[in-house]
């Protein structure tokens, strides 16, 4: 007879290989080489700036986290702190940065009851905070420099220091660009991601590729990229044909600015998407309508994050409306 | 008609579904042997759905192998036979593998109890109606083997409005671990042609398909040949390997394109569904007098010694049959009857294997360990899985708030408990424990209302 008594429990008693962690790590590896790309395009900056956000982060989780367990360990917190960095301008001030992922922690995870429980994206509750907090900061780009060692003077700025920022060559992004100058930028520069912007809105080759590879690994749902890609693609088309001069043309729509960092990471936040093929479809394609609103109507240069913050926002309303079609039942 | 084109090679299923290892490679290469009569045999009165049978034996009373030692009581209802030459021991309350006491016939094995049968008169099926043949198959104590123990003469007995149109077969074993309806395909194919000959004669379907999944290459082969030589319209489909494949519903969706609408059954798509075992019980009795007496089971899991295929007297207790397949190792964990997904966990081995018992599997300490819970994180896995399309994770998190009425709304009901979403759920969230909970609940409470009325 066994050692241990016969306990009770109850089937199933297979389970599929992947836990929670187990996919939350495996996005934190399809970042790395993203990661890697801004740093190759921004140097020592990059790496700073992504550090100080990352820290925010972890340090937030570490603290104010309600589970028993040790959370950081599921490696949520770290996917946050990667992408808020890969959101912000290479010459962020890195205080500022460790301030966005308190909040995206704090205000975007923690208090709703810690992961899973979030209705918006929290890397994108940082970015949202930083945005009101730090205008001027966060919209101060720069153009890939080349030199990786370099410190940009700017991330190094004190605390509510007023002054101009000490040495920034600013450059204006394609959307700015093309929205305050009409100014198309290269395909090919959208492409490799040989723009100034964000850390992570410049290489494009680079965040499809890991996204073929969540959607083959079927960690994201092929409908949120699909949607919103397509949603873009054809409101933008639309839009070129009746007017070509002052429209931007759907390919630099797709490729300038978040769209696919949003696409293929953000808006693909399992937690803060909806759960139903129908609520995926109206949740993406209403992503993608917001972005060509926003950036061809709207104040600003760039849509992505409202438009998908304001979706997440709608999450809840689309999961309790869209009901799937139940076998027998059609 | 079904979804068969050409050739009728190709592979059908369902929509969802999952792909779980199948171990069925500890057992399926192993022939079945037969247990030797045990010392005592103990037969619940309750071994299928509806009402239990009624004693007409008394303690102390002698009876042989194949003699009816309880009668239906009601047409729910099956006889019981002693699967032995011995004496009634007694008869009262023992351990049933539903968890509860229950009335039982123990009965003590005559040390030379022989394999010969020594039932009453059978009819021969050609000179049976088919209300004739409902009574046989009542008085054989026939239930379906494939683990509901539902009598099989109240499934056959056709309402006059609903004909069949298709009989099929299931042989899919899409439980892992299981192999006793792959090895009783291999080695009964005679029997269950010939079974299936006799309910064809009576259900009278356009169409027969026998359903096995495609891990099993040589059950189909061996079937599609034995199959060629006999008249009847018969096809040996291939379905895809997935669970829940040989689900009813799953089944006929997989052949025939069509679903069995909500809380219908599936004759009224003209669909009549039987085990494999099934069929070759009702040749068993026709041709050899044997009512059913005894049963294959399959006895597997890495916690056992020697995995089996095994002919089992039903009654048989669960430590013997263990025994004789080489007993359980010592990280043993837990015992379930039937398979990893849908089986049930058992506290004891002093329980007897009855008419749905389909497998014991004993699992190891490393295999059913606990997987840390996490919060739903609503990655939408678990509604790829359902195969009726339900939302799982929307009704977890109902369940989790005791919100009973929106399930029901959101029709947890209709759920089989396949155990698909749980299985897949990265968070390990407890979803079909829970659905199990809210279905029993809300049945109460609908009967409940009933009485109130």
């Amino acid at each position: 007879m066994p050692r241990q008594p016969l306990s009770i429990s109850t089937a199933p008693f297979l389970h599929a290989a992947d836990t929670t962690p187990r996919i939350m790590w495996e996005v934190v590896y399809t970042l790395l080489p993203v990661w890697a790309a801004a740093v190759y395009y921004f140097g020592l900056s990059a790496i700073l700036v992504s550090l100080a956000a990352t820290a925010g982060c972890l340090i937030t989780e570490k603290w104010f986290a309600q589970e028993s367990r040790n959370s950081l360990l599921d490696g949520s917190a770290l996917i946050t702190g990667l992408l808020l960095g890969l959101t912000l301008p290479p010459g962020f001030p890195l205080w500022m940065a460790f301030l966005g992922g308190v909040v995206a922690i704090g205000m975007g995870k923690v208090i709703w009851g810690g992961l899973g429980q979030n209705v918006f994206n929290p890397a994108l509750v940082g970015r949202a905070f930083l945005q009101a907090a730090f205008p001027t900061a966060i919209t101060t780009w720069e153009a890939p420099s080349g030199q990786y060692w370099q410190v940009r003077g700017t991330n190094l700025a004190l605390p509510f220091y007023q002054g101009q920022p000490i040495d920034a060559v600013t450059a204006a992004t394609p959307l700015s660009q093309m929205k305050f100058s009409h100014e198309p930028t290269a395909f090919v520069d959208l492409l490799l991601g040989n723009t100034s912007g964000s850390l992570g809105e410049t290489c494009g080759a680079l965040i499809l590729a890991a996204g073929v590879y969540l959607l083959a690994r079927k960690i994201i749902n092929w409908r949120i990229p699909a949607g919103m890609l397509g949603a873009v693609a054809l409101f933008s088309g639309i839009l070129y044909l009746i007017d070509p001069v002052s429209y931007p043309s759907p390919w630099f729509m797709l490729f300038a600015g978040g769209l696919l960092l949003g696409a293929v990471y953000m808006a693909t936040d399992l937690v803060t998407s909806p759960l139903t093929p129908r609520g995926l479809w109206i949740y993406s394609i209403g992503i993608g309508l917001l972005v060509v609103l926003i950036r061809v109507w709207g104040g600003l240069p760039e849509g992505v994050m409202y438009a998908i913050l304001l979706m997440n926002a709608a999450t809840p309303l689309i999961n309790r409306y869209t009901r799937t079609k139940i076998y027998g039942h059609r | 008609m079904s979804r068969l084109t050409g050739n009728g090679n190709e592979l059908l299923t369902f929509q969802h579904g999952v792909h779980p290892h199948d171990y069925k490679e500890l057992s399926n290469q192993c022939a079945i042997e037969r247990l030797p009569f045990p010392d005592t045999l103990t037969l619940p009165l309750a071994q299928h759905i509806g009402a239990p049978s009624k004693p007409i034996v008394r303690k102390g009373q002698r009876v042989r192998r194949g003699e009816k030692i309880a009668e239906a009581a009601g047409f729910v209802s099956v006889a019981l036979h002693s699967p032995v030459d011995g004496e009634v021991e007694a008869i009262g309350l023992f351990d049933h593998p539903n968890g509860q006491m229950q009335q039982s016939i123990r009965i003590r094995t005559d040390r030379f109890s022989a394999q010969q049968i020594a039932g009453g008169q059978v009819p021969d099926p050609t000179t049976l109606d088919r209300k004739g043949f409902i009574g046989a198959l009542q008085e054989a104590g026939i239930v379906g083997l494939g683990g509901a123990a539902f009598p099989s003469h109240v499934k056959f007995n056709l309402p006059d409005d609903k004909p069949c149109r298709y009989l099929m077969l299931n042989g899919c074993e899409c439980e892992p671990f299981l192999t006793c309806d792959h090895r009783v395909m291999l080695e009964y194919a005679g029997e269950l042609l010939d079974g299936l000959a006799i309910l064809q004669s009576f259900v009278e379907a356009e169409e027969i398909y026998i359903a096995i999944e495609n891990n099993k290459p040589d059950a189909i082969e061996t079937l599609r040949r034995a199959a060629a030589t006999s008249p009847l319209p018969i096809q040996v489909v291939g379905l895809q390997t997935k669970y829940p494949q040989g689900a009813e519903k799953m089944m006929i969706t997989a052949i025939l394109g069509q679903e069995v609408p909500s809380g219908k059954l599936p004759i009224d798509l003209g669909v009549l569904v039987a085990n494999v075992g099934t069929v070759v019980a009702i040749s068993q009795y026709f041709r050899q007098s044997q009512p059913l007496i005894e049963r294959v089971i399959t006895v597997t899991g890495t916690a056992v010694g020697r995995p089996t295929n095994l002919l089992v007297p039903i009654g048989a207790s669960m430590q013997e049959v263990v025994d004789y397949c080489g007993g359980i190792t010592d990280d043993a964990a837990r015992i379930l009857l039937g398979g990893p997904m849908m089986g049930v966990v058992q506290k004891t081995l002093d329980i007897p294997v009855v008419k749905g018992t389909s497998g014991i599997l004993v699992l190891t300490e490393n295999e059913v360990r606990d997987l840390t819970t996490y919060h739903c994180i609503r990655c939408g896995r678990c509604l790829d899985a359902c195969p009726l399309f339900l939302n799982p994770a929307r009704l977890g998190l109902l369940a989790k708030r005791g919100q009973w009425e929106a399930m029901e709304e959101l029709n947890v009901l209709d759920c089989f408990e396949c155990a698909a979403c749980s299985y897949v759920c990265p968070s390990a969230i407890p979803l079909v424990q829970s659905f199990r909970v809210a279905k029993g609940i809300i049945r109460e409470k609908r009967a409940r209302a009933k009485t109130a009325n």
